[in-house]
């Protein structure tokens, strides 16, 4: 028995490079993150060793309590990306403040932008807005807005869309807005992270029980580290167009 | 002017309703993978199209002769009727949605979807919320086709005055109003914000088009319909439409698809019924009604009874679709969502629909009997089906 352990845990270690470090729940949705566009940006800064990144979000991009900000995928990205990047400064900024439409932040975007001078927006939005049942153009027309306000600022864009939700899936109609900024982003030639289509694979596979009901954060602390995670992967795939993303996706 | 066809009741009506109010059911089961032999995944239009067509041509054809034989007072008194009986309808299923809510307000929470669950923020303040549903302003995911029905009713008899007399006007000005309506973005402001899912300026069209096609309208179409140029037309439409669904599901066939032909159709408007969808839903019914004759044998088989004794039924069924789809999400929630029970539960809800249909049928026929002598047979217009 205690020889198998042995053997075991030496496969682990001989595999651990090759697996990058992305815990294995992370890594089963790894195929869902990979993009469709190069950003434009970035591997300049990555040239630099300074890479600027500024988290736009609403409710869904941080976590309640007085830990939530430290747990949140934010944070989580920014610790993938300093230990995946050892020779890059990472500097990431938030602007996450719960119940935002997209409008909303496209209004807060020039302040916000002027303050962190990013090369990247990474851009969470969509619940709120389908919660409210903004009228669609006007959500895709935010959308396109709010990318050439970051485009003028010298900034590439990262769409993030909702999270599965599977109690409020017959609430919310997310539908329309997972399409409009799916078009948005192939229109605007920029990668989109889906997180819902990740987050769903997760739910059917039972990796995460997103069904329990439950006042700890726990899982929901598993769930943002691996979008963290493999929100850094997909950051440096994109970055590197000419490379398979497999290579930086860590599988 | 126009007569109102007199003939007895297509059973091919009951049938595609039946089929529609079906695929309603199972596109409203979020995450159900039964829905992926709905028609919505294999093109631009979707049940919808379907219902709300169906939904003028019978309503041309039960009010119509009702115009003809007793005048307009009559004829609008009674659409007025069913308009409320719809709008009855609809305030019972939002009961049981406002039911569903509250259970889930109250027995789920998870720091994960704190942002979620601020959807339930407005039952907080109810006294605001009940009343803009009551009004069909507060209408939650899922609950919008009813009040589209509602104000299409609602504004029926004056069109359907017209559709009598002078039917190609009525067209033209029905036409007139869903261009109106892209020119000025013309739609009904919703609570809290926004507008109505399904235009009403824009579906209009649809429904008074099958009004009109019921009114003799589709005789004179039928050298078209059934010229072999037009069915190439549609096919070819119907497969370019395959084609681009495709690209949903397979992205990297996207590449086929030029910059130019893809600027030019997205994004495929639901809300205000893109012509996209109009010009797909008429192809489909330009093939299917080549296929499927009038004389059709199997329409009278007990194969396609099921479909056809619930597309009778069509607001009862319609109803009873809409809380099952929230009972089979409920569990997938609460019992299993793997697979079999996803097929399991789509299944038993067909069952449901169709048992419940024919359970309609019987009380029906149990109370024209009624007691005392038996009355003559009802007139065959009315027979087997509402408007």
């Amino acid at each position: 028995m205690r020889g198998r352990i042995f053997l075991l845990l030496a496969a682990v270690l001989l595999a651990a490079p090759a697996f990058a470090e992305d815990p294995a729940e992370c890594r089963i949705a790894g195929d869902l993150a990979v993009a469709d566009f190069a950003l434009q940006q970035v591997p300049q800064a990555l040239r630099a060793k300074q890479l600027g990144i500024l988290v736009l979000g609403a409710g869904s991009s941080t976590l309640p309590g007085p830990d939530g900000e430290k747990y949140a995928y934010p944070a989580r990205l920014r610790e993938s990306l300093a230990a995946k990047l050892p020779d890059v400064a990472v500097k990431l900024t938030t602007d996450v403040k719960a119940k935002r439409t997209a409008a909303e932040m496209v209004a807060a975007m020039p302040a916000a932008l002027a303050a962190a001078k990013p090369s990247l927006v990474i851009w969470q939005t969509g619940t709120v807005d389908a919660m409210r049942a903004v009228d669609p153009d006007q959500f895709s027309a935010a959308l396109a807005h709010g990318i050439d306000i970051a485009h003028a600022a010298g900034a590439d864009v990262i769409l993030v869309n909702s999270q599965y939700s599977p109690r409020t899936e017959t609430l919310i109609a997310l539908g329309t807005y997972e399409e409009d900024m799916r078009w948005v982003a192939v229109q605007q030639e920029i990668p989109l992270f889906d997180r819902f289509s990740i987050m769903k694979l997760w739910g059917d596979l039972g990796t995460f029980d997103l069904f329990t009901p439950t006042n700890k954060l726990d899982i929901a602390i598993q769930v943002h580290d691996c979008i963290g995670r493999l929100l850094a992967d997909f950051v440096i795939a994109a970055a590197k167009p000419g490379e398979p993303s497999a290579t930086a996706g860590g599988r | 002017m126009m007569a109102p066809v007199p003939s007895e009741r297509d059973l091919r009506l009951d049938l595609f309703r039946g089929l529609a109010l079906w695929l309603i059911f199972l596109d409203h089961i979020p995450s159900n993978a039964v829905s992926w032999i709905t028609i919505r995944n294999y093109g631009f239009s979707d049940a919808t199209e379907i219902f709300v067509f169906i939904s003028g041509y019978t309503a041309a054809f039960v009010y119509g002769r009702a115009m003809h034989e007793h005048g307009f007072i009559v004829a609008s008194a009674r659409v007025l009727k069913r308009t409320w009986q719809i709008y009855v309808a609809h305030i019972f299923l939002f009961a049981i949605y406002l039911a569903e809510i509250s259970y889930v307000a109250h027995s789920f929470a998870n720091p994960l979807y704190s942002e979620e669950m601020g959807v339930l923020d407005f039952l907080k303040n109810p006294d605001v919320t009940i009343i803009q549903a009551m009004l069909l302003k507060f209408k939650p995911a899922n609950m919008d086709v009813l009040p589209l029905y509602i104000v299409l009713l609602l504004c029926f008899s004056p069109m359907l005055w017209l559709l009598l007399r002078v039917p190609s006007m009525a067209l033209v000005a029905s036409a007139a109003l869903y261009t109106l309506m892209w020119w000025f973005d013309w739609n009904i402001p919703a609570y809290p914000h926004g507008v109505w899912v399904f235009n009403p300026f824009a579906w209009q069209l649809l429904f008074v088009f099958g009004a009109w096609c019921a009114l003799g309208g589709a005789q004179r179409l039928s050298r078209w319909i059934y010229s072999p140029v037009v069915c190439g037309l549609a096919v070819a439409y119907l497969c370019f439409a395959f084609f681009i669904a495709m690209t949903w599901y397979f992205p990297r066939l996207g590449v086929f698809v030029p910059k130019f032909v893809g600027e030019a159709i997205y994004p495929i408007d639901k809300t205000n019924l893109d012509i996209l969808r109009i010009l797909h839903f008429l192809a489909l019914a330009i093939v299917t009604i080549r296929f499927v004759p009038r004389d059709w044998p199997l329409l009278k088989s007990k194969l396609l009874w099921p479909v056809i004794v619930c597309g009778q039924h069509s607001l009862e069924i319609f109803c009873a679709g809409v809380f099952l789809s929230f009972a089979g999400h409920f569990v997938f929630t609460e019992v299993s969502d793997r697979l079999p029970m996803q097929i399991l539960v789509s299944l038993t809800g067909i069952v449901i629909m169709t048992g419940f249909a024919a359970l309609l049928t019987w009380y029906r026929r149990v109370e024209r009997r009624g007691p005392g002598p038996r009355p003559p047979a009802a007139k065959p217009g009315y027979v087997g089906g509402d408007a």
